[in-house]
Protein backbone atom coordinates (compact mmCIF):
# COMPACT_ATOMS: atom_id res chain seq x y z
CA UNK A 1 0.00 0.00 0.00
CA UNK A 2 1.29 3.23 -0.88
CA UNK A 3 0.08 6.02 1.26
CA UNK A 4 1.18 9.68 0.15
CA UNK A 5 0.32 12.91 2.69
CA UNK A 6 0.08 16.28 1.65
CA UNK A 7 2.78 16.01 -1.05
CA UNK A 8 4.17 19.25 -2.19
CA UNK A 9 6.91 20.02 -4.87
CA UNK A 10 8.11 23.06 -6.35
CA UNK A 11 10.28 23.75 -9.35
CA UNK A 12 11.48 27.14 -8.88
CA UNK A 13 8.26 29.02 -9.03
CA UNK A 14 6.70 26.56 -10.74
CA UNK A 15 4.35 24.36 -8.07
CA UNK A 16 4.03 20.98 -9.65
CA UNK A 17 2.46 19.29 -6.81
CA UNK A 18 0.28 20.68 -4.07
CA UNK A 19 -0.79 19.13 -0.83
CA UNK A 20 -1.46 16.06 -2.60
CA UNK A 21 -3.01 13.30 -0.25
CA UNK A 22 -3.93 9.60 -1.76
CA UNK A 23 -4.03 6.17 -0.90
CA UNK A 24 -2.93 3.25 -3.21
CA UNK A 25 -4.27 0.19 -2.14
CA UNK A 26 -2.59 -3.11 -2.25
CA UNK A 27 -3.80 -4.97 -5.26
CA UNK A 28 -5.44 -1.89 -7.47
CA UNK A 29 -4.71 -0.56 -10.93
CA UNK A 30 -4.85 3.23 -10.32
CA UNK A 31 -5.00 5.76 -13.37
CA UNK A 32 -3.65 8.84 -13.11
CA UNK A 33 -5.36 11.17 -15.68
CA UNK A 34 -4.80 15.13 -16.52
CA UNK A 35 -4.09 17.45 -18.96
CA UNK A 36 -0.26 17.96 -20.06
CA UNK A 37 1.95 19.15 -17.16
CA UNK A 38 -0.75 18.64 -14.32
CA UNK A 39 1.93 16.49 -12.52
CA UNK A 40 1.21 13.10 -13.20
CA UNK A 41 5.02 12.24 -13.86
CA UNK A 42 6.54 14.27 -10.86
CA UNK A 43 3.83 12.44 -8.59
CA UNK A 44 5.60 8.69 -10.32
CA UNK A 45 8.57 10.19 -10.39
CA UNK A 46 8.02 11.09 -6.53
CA UNK A 47 7.25 7.43 -5.61
CA UNK A 48 10.26 6.10 -7.23
CA UNK A 49 12.36 8.46 -5.33
CA UNK A 50 13.49 10.60 -8.42
CA UNK A 51 12.22 13.58 -7.58
CA UNK A 52 12.79 14.94 -3.87
CA UNK A 53 9.40 16.46 -2.48
CA UNK A 54 9.06 19.88 -0.83
CA UNK A 55 7.26 18.93 1.77
CA UNK A 56 4.96 16.08 2.44
CA UNK A 57 5.39 12.28 3.22
CA UNK A 58 5.03 8.96 0.80
CA UNK A 59 4.77 5.48 3.13
CA UNK A 60 5.30 2.65 0.98
CA UNK A 61 4.26 -0.95 3.01
CA UNK A 62 4.78 1.14 5.79
CA UNK A 63 8.36 2.78 5.28
CA UNK A 64 8.73 5.94 4.63
CA UNK A 65 10.67 7.53 1.66
CA UNK A 66 13.31 9.42 2.20
CA UNK A 67 16.56 8.90 0.04
CA UNK A 68 16.72 4.94 1.32
CA UNK A 69 16.44 2.46 -2.32
CA UNK A 70 16.20 -0.94 -1.51
CA UNK A 71 12.48 -0.58 -1.36
CA UNK A 72 12.67 -0.07 -5.15
CA UNK A 73 13.28 -3.72 -5.49
CA UNK A 74 9.44 -3.95 -5.09
CA UNK A 75 8.99 -1.53 -8.18
CA UNK A 76 9.13 -2.17 -12.45
CA UNK A 77 8.98 1.12 -13.67
CA UNK A 78 8.22 2.07 -17.05
CA UNK A 79 9.16 5.32 -17.83
CA UNK A 80 7.81 7.71 -20.78
CA UNK A 81 11.01 7.54 -22.77
CA UNK A 82 13.17 4.74 -22.92
CA UNK A 83 16.56 5.59 -23.47
CA UNK A 84 20.13 2.92 -22.98
CA UNK A 85 23.64 3.09 -23.66
CA UNK A 86 23.91 3.20 -27.59
CA UNK A 87 26.38 1.53 -28.13
CA UNK A 88 25.39 -1.80 -26.17
CA UNK A 89 22.82 -4.52 -27.10
CA UNK A 90 19.22 -5.54 -25.81
CA UNK A 91 20.90 -8.11 -24.48
CA UNK A 92 23.35 -6.93 -22.72
CA UNK A 93 21.08 -4.24 -21.48
CA UNK A 94 18.66 -7.09 -19.93
CA UNK A 95 21.60 -8.60 -18.44
CA UNK A 96 22.77 -5.34 -16.84
CA UNK A 97 19.70 -4.75 -15.13
CA UNK A 98 19.47 -8.46 -14.08
CA UNK A 99 22.72 -7.54 -12.60
CA UNK A 100 21.48 -4.83 -10.88
CA UNK A 101 18.83 -6.29 -9.04
CA UNK A 102 20.61 -9.68 -8.07
CA UNK A 103 18.34 -10.30 -5.00
CA UNK A 104 14.92 -11.48 -7.83
CA UNK A 105 16.19 -14.83 -8.94
CA UNK A 106 13.22 -15.47 -11.00
CA UNK A 107 12.48 -13.62 -13.82
CA UNK A 108 9.50 -13.00 -15.73
CA UNK A 109 10.12 -13.63 -19.25
CA UNK A 110 6.32 -13.80 -20.59
CA UNK A 111 6.70 -10.27 -21.66
CA UNK A 112 10.00 -10.88 -23.93
CA UNK A 113 8.32 -13.80 -25.50
CA UNK A 114 5.18 -12.82 -26.69
CA UNK A 115 6.56 -9.54 -28.06
CA UNK A 116 9.37 -11.80 -29.90
CA UNK A 117 11.88 -9.58 -28.55
CA UNK A 118 14.93 -12.31 -28.92
CA UNK A 119 14.83 -11.50 -32.39
CA UNK A 120 16.47 -7.90 -31.51
CA UNK A 121 18.57 -9.16 -28.64
CA UNK A 122 21.94 -8.78 -30.29
CA UNK A 123 21.14 -5.30 -31.95
CA UNK A 124 22.56 -1.83 -31.18
CA UNK A 125 20.14 0.04 -29.15
CA UNK A 126 20.91 3.01 -31.43
CA UNK A 127 19.80 1.04 -34.41
CA UNK A 128 16.62 0.46 -32.91
CA UNK A 129 13.15 2.26 -33.16
CA UNK A 130 11.02 3.95 -31.03
CA UNK A 131 8.09 1.43 -30.66
CA UNK A 132 11.60 -0.96 -30.05
CA UNK A 133 12.71 0.72 -27.31
CA UNK A 134 9.57 0.92 -25.93
CA UNK A 135 9.00 -2.54 -26.11
CA UNK A 136 12.80 -3.47 -24.50
CA UNK A 137 11.46 -1.05 -22.02
CA UNK A 138 7.97 -2.66 -21.27
CA UNK A 139 9.77 -6.12 -20.91
CA UNK A 140 12.39 -4.71 -18.08
CA UNK A 141 9.78 -3.43 -16.09
CA UNK A 142 8.21 -6.79 -15.54
CA UNK A 143 10.79 -8.51 -16.38
CA UNK A 144 11.40 -8.25 -12.03
CA UNK A 145 7.81 -9.81 -11.20
CA UNK A 146 7.60 -6.98 -8.88
CA UNK A 147 4.95 -6.44 -6.60
CA UNK A 148 4.07 -2.69 -7.68
CA UNK A 149 4.36 -1.78 -11.42
CA UNK A 150 4.33 2.14 -12.25
CA UNK A 151 3.65 2.47 -16.17
CA UNK A 152 3.92 6.36 -17.67
CA UNK A 153 2.46 5.80 -20.75
CA UNK A 154 3.07 2.47 -21.48
CA UNK A 155 1.04 2.04 -24.52
CA UNK A 156 2.17 5.19 -26.36
CA UNK A 157 4.37 4.03 -29.46
CA UNK A 158 3.73 1.02 -29.30
CA UNK A 159 1.99 -0.82 -32.48
CA UNK A 160 -1.53 -2.17 -31.82
CA UNK A 161 -0.69 -5.75 -31.53
CA UNK A 162 2.26 -5.17 -29.19
CA UNK A 163 -0.06 -2.65 -27.27
CA UNK A 164 -3.15 -5.19 -26.98
CA UNK A 165 -0.79 -8.11 -25.40
CA UNK A 166 1.43 -5.02 -23.29
CA UNK A 167 -2.41 -4.48 -21.70
CA UNK A 168 -3.31 -8.57 -21.30
CA UNK A 169 0.08 -8.40 -19.50
CA UNK A 170 -1.44 -5.29 -17.00
CA UNK A 171 -4.76 -7.36 -16.77
CA UNK A 172 -3.38 -10.83 -15.68
CA UNK A 173 -0.56 -9.13 -13.58
CA UNK A 174 -3.48 -7.25 -11.74
CA UNK A 175 -5.14 -11.02 -11.60
CA UNK A 176 -1.95 -11.61 -9.15
CA UNK A 177 -2.97 -9.20 -7.00
CA UNK A 178 -0.21 -6.85 -8.37
CA UNK A 179 -0.35 -2.93 -7.68
CA UNK A 180 -0.80 -1.11 -10.87
CA UNK A 181 -0.34 2.57 -11.32
CA UNK A 182 -0.25 4.14 -14.70
CA UNK A 183 -0.84 6.87 -16.80
CA UNK A 184 -2.32 7.88 -20.31
CA UNK A 185 -4.21 9.70 -22.68
CA UNK A 186 -5.68 7.18 -24.38
CA UNK A 187 -9.46 6.43 -22.81
CA UNK A 188 -10.38 3.43 -24.08
CA UNK A 189 -7.64 2.14 -22.07
CA UNK A 190 -9.07 3.89 -18.75
CA UNK A 191 -12.57 1.67 -19.58
CA UNK A 192 -10.61 -1.33 -20.39
CA UNK A 193 -8.24 -1.31 -17.17
CA UNK A 194 -8.55 1.27 -14.85
CA UNK A 195 -10.77 0.93 -11.17
CA UNK A 196 -9.37 3.66 -9.25
CA UNK A 197 -9.01 6.93 -10.93
CA UNK A 198 -7.20 9.96 -10.02
CA UNK A 199 -7.61 13.37 -11.64
CA UNK A 200 -4.52 15.61 -11.51
CA UNK A 201 -5.35 19.54 -12.80
CA UNK A 202 -2.58 22.00 -11.80
CA UNK A 203 -0.51 19.64 -9.61
CA UNK A 204 -3.75 18.73 -7.32
CA UNK A 205 -5.92 15.55 -7.22
CA UNK A 206 -9.92 16.90 -8.15
CA UNK A 207 -11.05 13.25 -8.36
CA UNK A 208 -10.70 10.13 -6.50
CA UNK A 209 -12.79 7.38 -6.94
CA UNK A 210 -13.78 4.28 -9.12
CA UNK A 211 -14.41 5.24 -12.79
CA UNK A 212 -18.32 4.33 -12.06
CA UNK A 213 -18.25 7.00 -9.72
CA UNK A 214 -16.68 9.71 -12.07
CA UNK A 215 -19.18 9.01 -14.28
CA UNK A 216 -22.16 9.49 -11.80
CA UNK A 217 -19.91 12.49 -10.51
CA UNK A 218 -20.08 14.25 -13.82
CA UNK A 219 -23.48 13.05 -15.02
CA UNK A 220 -22.04 12.14 -18.54
CA UNK A 221 -22.94 8.98 -20.28
CA UNK A 222 -19.36 7.66 -21.10
CA UNK A 223 -15.92 8.41 -19.16
CA UNK A 224 -14.53 10.14 -22.38
CA UNK A 225 -16.93 12.49 -21.58
CA UNK A 226 -16.86 12.97 -17.86
CA UNK A 227 -12.93 12.91 -17.98
CA UNK A 228 -13.24 16.09 -20.74
CA UNK A 229 -15.80 17.45 -18.49
CA UNK A 230 -13.75 17.82 -15.89
CA UNK A 231 -10.51 18.71 -17.62
CA UNK A 232 -12.51 21.54 -19.46
CA UNK A 233 -13.20 23.08 -15.62
CA UNK A 234 -16.15 21.15 -14.80
CA UNK B 1 30.40 -2.04 -4.08
CA UNK B 2 29.76 -4.87 -6.31
CA UNK B 3 26.83 -2.45 -7.93
CA UNK B 4 29.63 -0.05 -8.39
CA UNK B 5 31.70 -2.58 -10.84
CA UNK B 6 28.96 -3.50 -12.78
CA UNK B 7 27.71 -0.31 -13.23
CA UNK B 8 31.70 0.70 -14.40
CA UNK B 9 31.71 -2.21 -16.43
CA UNK B 10 28.81 -2.24 -18.62
CA UNK B 11 29.28 1.74 -18.91
CA UNK B 12 32.90 0.85 -20.68
CA UNK B 13 31.28 -1.57 -22.80
CA UNK B 14 29.17 0.98 -24.12
CA UNK B 15 31.96 3.60 -24.02
CA UNK B 16 34.52 1.50 -25.83
CA UNK B 17 32.80 1.07 -28.82
CA UNK B 18 32.25 4.38 -29.58
CA UNK B 19 34.12 5.70 -32.58
CA UNK B 20 34.91 8.81 -30.74
CA UNK B 21 36.73 6.86 -28.14
CA UNK B 22 38.95 5.00 -31.24
CA UNK B 23 39.77 8.40 -32.99
CA UNK B 24 41.23 9.57 -29.82
CA UNK B 25 43.42 6.38 -29.39
CA UNK B 26 44.40 6.81 -33.22
CA UNK B 27 45.24 10.52 -32.58
CA UNK B 28 47.62 9.64 -29.94
CA UNK B 29 49.32 7.07 -31.60
CA UNK B 30 49.63 8.99 -34.87
CA UNK B 31 51.14 12.30 -32.55
CA UNK B 32 53.83 10.22 -30.81
CA UNK B 33 54.75 8.36 -33.57
CA UNK B 34 54.95 11.40 -35.77
CA UNK B 35 57.00 12.91 -32.92
CA UNK B 36 59.37 10.53 -32.24
CA UNK B 37 59.70 10.18 -36.48
CA UNK B 38 60.58 13.39 -36.76
CA UNK B 39 63.07 14.29 -33.78
CA UNK B 40 65.41 11.68 -31.40
CA UNK B 41 66.10 14.11 -29.20
CA UNK B 42 63.40 12.74 -25.90
CA UNK B 43 63.22 16.33 -24.27
CA UNK B 44 61.98 17.49 -27.33
CA UNK B 45 59.31 14.49 -27.52
CA UNK B 46 58.63 14.30 -24.37
CA UNK B 47 57.82 18.23 -24.09
CA UNK B 48 55.90 18.61 -27.73
CA UNK B 49 54.02 15.83 -26.16
CA UNK B 50 53.11 17.43 -23.11
CA UNK B 51 52.22 20.32 -24.61
CA UNK B 52 49.27 18.05 -27.20
CA UNK B 53 48.39 15.98 -24.13
CA UNK B 54 47.61 19.46 -21.68
CA UNK B 55 45.55 20.88 -24.69
CA UNK B 56 43.79 17.67 -26.15
CA UNK B 57 43.01 15.45 -22.81
CA UNK B 58 41.65 18.24 -20.89
CA UNK B 59 39.11 19.44 -24.12
CA UNK B 60 37.51 15.92 -24.79
CA UNK B 61 37.55 15.16 -21.35
CA UNK B 62 35.43 17.83 -20.65
CA UNK B 63 33.25 18.11 -23.71
CA UNK B 64 32.83 14.05 -23.73
CA UNK B 65 32.14 14.36 -19.90
CA UNK B 66 29.19 17.31 -20.32
CA UNK B 67 27.99 15.75 -23.27
CA UNK B 68 27.63 12.00 -22.22
CA UNK B 69 25.70 13.15 -19.02
CA UNK B 70 23.32 15.23 -20.93
CA UNK B 71 22.50 12.44 -23.69
CA UNK B 72 22.53 9.54 -21.17
CA UNK B 73 19.94 11.17 -19.25
CA UNK B 74 17.12 8.91 -19.62
CA UNK B 75 19.20 5.81 -18.64
CA UNK B 76 20.52 7.54 -15.62
CA UNK B 77 16.54 8.08 -14.86
CA UNK B 78 16.10 4.20 -15.61
CA UNK B 79 19.04 2.84 -13.89
CA UNK B 80 18.11 5.34 -10.78
CA UNK B 81 14.88 3.47 -10.54
CA UNK B 82 16.24 0.17 -10.09
CA UNK B 83 17.26 -0.40 -6.32
CA UNK B 84 20.81 1.44 -6.41
CA UNK B 85 22.24 4.60 -4.51
CA UNK B 86 22.56 7.72 -6.24
CA UNK B 87 26.10 7.88 -4.82
CA UNK B 88 27.17 4.77 -6.06
CA UNK B 89 25.90 5.47 -9.49
CA UNK B 90 27.37 8.88 -9.47
CA UNK B 91 31.04 7.31 -9.03
CA UNK B 92 30.48 4.29 -10.98
CA UNK B 93 29.26 6.59 -14.78
CA UNK B 94 32.27 8.59 -13.41
CA UNK B 95 34.72 6.26 -13.14
CA UNK B 96 33.37 4.49 -16.29
CA UNK B 97 34.38 7.52 -18.08
CA UNK B 98 37.66 8.02 -16.92
CA UNK B 99 38.79 4.37 -17.03
CA UNK B 100 38.11 4.37 -21.38
CA UNK B 101 39.66 7.63 -21.77
CA UNK B 102 43.00 7.31 -19.70
CA UNK B 103 43.44 3.74 -20.70
CA UNK B 104 42.52 5.48 -24.53
CA UNK B 105 45.61 8.11 -24.04
CA UNK B 106 48.27 5.47 -22.57
CA UNK B 107 47.54 2.86 -25.46
CA UNK B 108 48.08 5.50 -27.94
CA UNK B 109 51.07 7.07 -26.69
CA UNK B 110 52.34 3.47 -25.39
CA UNK B 111 52.91 1.86 -28.52
CA UNK B 112 54.21 4.25 -30.30
CA UNK B 113 56.88 5.08 -27.84
CA UNK B 114 57.53 0.72 -27.77
CA UNK B 115 57.89 0.17 -31.61
CA UNK B 116 60.17 3.00 -32.14
CA UNK B 117 61.70 3.22 -28.57
CA UNK B 118 65.25 1.54 -29.01
CA UNK B 119 65.68 4.65 -31.43
CA UNK B 120 65.89 7.06 -28.81
CA UNK B 121 66.70 6.50 -25.45
CA UNK B 122 63.92 7.46 -23.22
CA UNK B 123 63.91 7.59 -19.26
CA UNK B 124 60.85 5.34 -17.84
CA UNK B 125 60.63 7.80 -14.99
CA UNK B 126 59.69 10.78 -17.46
CA UNK B 127 57.07 8.44 -19.45
CA UNK B 128 56.35 7.65 -15.95
CA UNK B 129 55.18 11.21 -15.12
CA UNK B 130 53.36 11.88 -18.73
CA UNK B 131 51.19 9.38 -18.21
CA UNK B 132 50.81 10.52 -14.64
CA UNK B 133 49.99 14.54 -16.09
CA UNK B 134 47.79 12.58 -18.65
CA UNK B 135 45.60 10.49 -16.41
CA UNK B 136 45.29 13.53 -14.18
CA UNK B 137 44.22 15.71 -16.71
CA UNK B 138 41.35 13.38 -17.60
CA UNK B 139 40.41 12.58 -13.91
CA UNK B 140 40.24 16.45 -13.65
CA UNK B 141 38.30 17.62 -15.97
CA UNK B 142 35.68 14.36 -16.27
CA UNK B 143 35.29 15.31 -12.63
CA UNK B 144 34.54 18.99 -13.49
CA UNK B 145 32.81 18.30 -16.29
CA UNK B 146 30.03 16.11 -14.43
CA UNK B 147 29.54 18.97 -11.82
CA UNK B 148 28.77 21.21 -14.50
CA UNK B 149 26.37 18.50 -16.12
CA UNK B 150 24.79 17.88 -12.58
CA UNK B 151 24.34 21.59 -12.13
CA UNK B 152 22.88 22.66 -15.02
CA UNK B 153 19.66 21.56 -16.78
CA UNK B 154 20.21 23.72 -19.52
CA UNK B 155 22.26 21.62 -22.27
CA UNK B 156 23.72 24.48 -24.23
CA UNK B 157 24.97 26.83 -20.79
CA UNK B 158 26.68 23.48 -19.63
CA UNK B 159 28.54 22.76 -23.01
CA UNK B 160 29.81 26.59 -23.09
CA UNK B 161 30.59 26.39 -19.22
CA UNK B 162 32.38 23.33 -19.74
CA UNK B 163 34.33 25.15 -23.23
CA UNK B 164 34.88 28.41 -21.29
CA UNK B 165 36.29 26.27 -18.28
CA UNK B 166 38.54 24.77 -20.76
CA UNK B 167 40.04 27.66 -22.27
CA UNK B 168 40.09 29.39 -18.96
CA UNK B 169 42.83 26.83 -17.57
CA UNK B 170 44.68 25.88 -20.71
CA UNK B 171 44.31 29.63 -22.40
CA UNK B 172 43.56 32.35 -20.74
CA UNK B 173 44.61 31.67 -17.11
CA UNK B 174 48.28 31.91 -18.65
CA UNK B 175 47.78 34.98 -20.32
CA UNK B 176 46.53 36.44 -17.19
CA UNK B 177 49.56 35.05 -15.17
CA UNK B 178 51.72 36.57 -18.03
CA UNK B 179 49.56 40.08 -18.05
CA UNK B 180 50.03 40.50 -14.24
CA UNK B 181 53.93 39.57 -14.60
CA UNK B 182 54.07 42.69 -16.74
CA UNK B 183 52.52 45.23 -14.69
CA UNK B 184 54.12 43.80 -11.08
CA UNK B 185 57.10 43.44 -13.04
CA UNK B 186 59.37 45.39 -10.30
CA UNK B 187 57.62 43.42 -7.28
CA UNK B 188 59.24 40.24 -6.61
CA UNK B 189 56.27 37.97 -7.71
CA UNK B 190 57.62 34.24 -7.70
CA UNK B 191 56.33 33.14 -4.60
CA UNK B 192 52.65 34.36 -5.72
CA UNK B 193 53.43 32.49 -8.89
CA UNK B 194 53.77 29.37 -7.31
CA UNK B 195 50.99 29.67 -5.23
CA UNK B 196 48.86 31.08 -8.24
CA UNK B 197 49.91 27.69 -10.74
CA UNK B 198 48.62 25.41 -8.00
CA UNK B 199 45.17 26.70 -8.83
CA UNK B 200 45.46 25.30 -12.32
CA UNK B 201 45.31 22.12 -12.65
CA UNK B 202 46.50 22.23 -15.91
CA UNK B 203 50.06 24.27 -14.97
CA UNK B 204 50.41 22.19 -12.24
CA UNK B 205 50.63 18.70 -14.41
CA UNK B 206 52.75 20.97 -17.17
CA UNK B 207 55.07 22.04 -14.18
CA UNK B 208 55.53 18.81 -12.94
CA UNK B 209 56.66 17.26 -16.37
CA UNK B 210 58.57 20.23 -17.33
CA UNK B 211 60.84 20.08 -13.75
CA UNK B 212 61.42 16.17 -14.34
CA UNK B 213 63.05 16.72 -18.19
CA UNK B 214 65.29 19.41 -16.26
CA UNK B 215 64.71 22.23 -18.72
CA UNK B 216 63.43 23.88 -16.15
CA UNK B 217 66.00 27.40 -16.82
CA UNK B 218 64.30 27.36 -19.43
CA UNK B 219 61.59 28.86 -18.00
CA UNK B 220 63.41 31.92 -16.72
CA UNK B 221 63.46 33.10 -13.72
CA UNK B 222 60.62 31.63 -12.32
CA UNK B 223 62.01 28.90 -13.29
CA UNK B 224 64.69 28.34 -11.22
CA UNK B 225 62.12 29.66 -8.16
CA UNK B 226 60.07 26.47 -9.41
CA UNK B 227 62.19 23.95 -9.62
CA UNK B 228 63.65 24.93 -6.41
CA UNK B 229 60.16 24.49 -4.51
CA UNK B 230 59.06 21.81 -7.13
CA UNK B 231 61.62 19.65 -7.84
CA UNK B 232 62.28 18.70 -3.75
CA UNK B 233 60.76 15.81 -3.41
CA UNK B 234 58.35 17.89 -0.91
CA UNK B 235 57.35 19.67 -3.75
CA UNK B 236 56.23 17.06 -5.98
CA UNK B 237 54.39 15.76 -2.99
CA UNK B 238 52.45 19.02 -2.75
CA UNK B 239 51.52 18.76 -6.45
CA UNK B 240 50.21 15.79 -6.61
CA UNK B 241 47.71 16.47 -3.25
CA UNK B 242 46.77 19.64 -5.31
CA UNK B 243 45.98 17.40 -8.76
CA UNK B 244 43.86 14.94 -6.29
CA UNK B 245 42.03 17.76 -4.69
CA UNK B 246 41.76 18.97 -8.05
CA UNK B 247 40.09 15.77 -8.67
CA UNK B 248 38.22 15.02 -5.82
CA UNK B 249 36.71 18.25 -4.39
CA UNK B 250 34.39 18.52 -7.35
CA UNK B 251 33.83 15.14 -7.89
CA UNK B 252 32.16 15.18 -4.21
CA UNK B 253 30.65 18.65 -4.86
CA UNK B 254 28.97 16.77 -7.89
CA UNK B 255 28.07 13.91 -5.47
CA UNK B 256 26.24 15.73 -3.31
CA UNK B 257 24.48 17.62 -5.97
CA UNK B 258 23.55 14.64 -8.23
CA UNK B 259 22.29 13.13 -4.76
CA UNK B 260 19.58 15.90 -3.83
CA UNK B 261 18.94 16.65 -7.94
CA UNK B 262 15.30 16.00 -9.16
CA UNK B 263 15.30 13.70 -12.43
Amino acid sequence: MITIDNLCKRFGSLEALKNVSAEIKKGSITYLVGPNASGKTTLIKSILGLVKPTSGTIILDGEILNGNFRYREKIGYMPQIASFPENLTVEEIVNMIKNFRESTKTYDEELIDKLILQKEFKKRLKNLSGGTRQKVNACIAFLFNPDILILDEPTAGLDPVSSSILKDKILSEHKNGKTIIFTSHILSELEELAEQVFFLLEGQIRFNGTKDKLINFTEKQNLERAIASIMIGG
Amino acid sequence: MNILFKIIRYQIHDISRSKWLLFYTLFFFLITYGLISFSNDQSKVILSLLNVALIIIPLVSIIFGTVYLYNNKDYIVLILSQPIKRKILYLGLYLGLVIPLAFSFVIGTLIPLIILGKNIPVQIMLILFLFAAGLFQTSIFVSISFLIATWNENKILGLGLSIFTWLLFSVLYDGLLLLMINIFQNYPLEKALIGFSVFNPVDLARILVILKLDVAALMGYTGAVFQKFFNTNFGIVVSFLFLIGWTVIPLMIGKRKFSKKDF
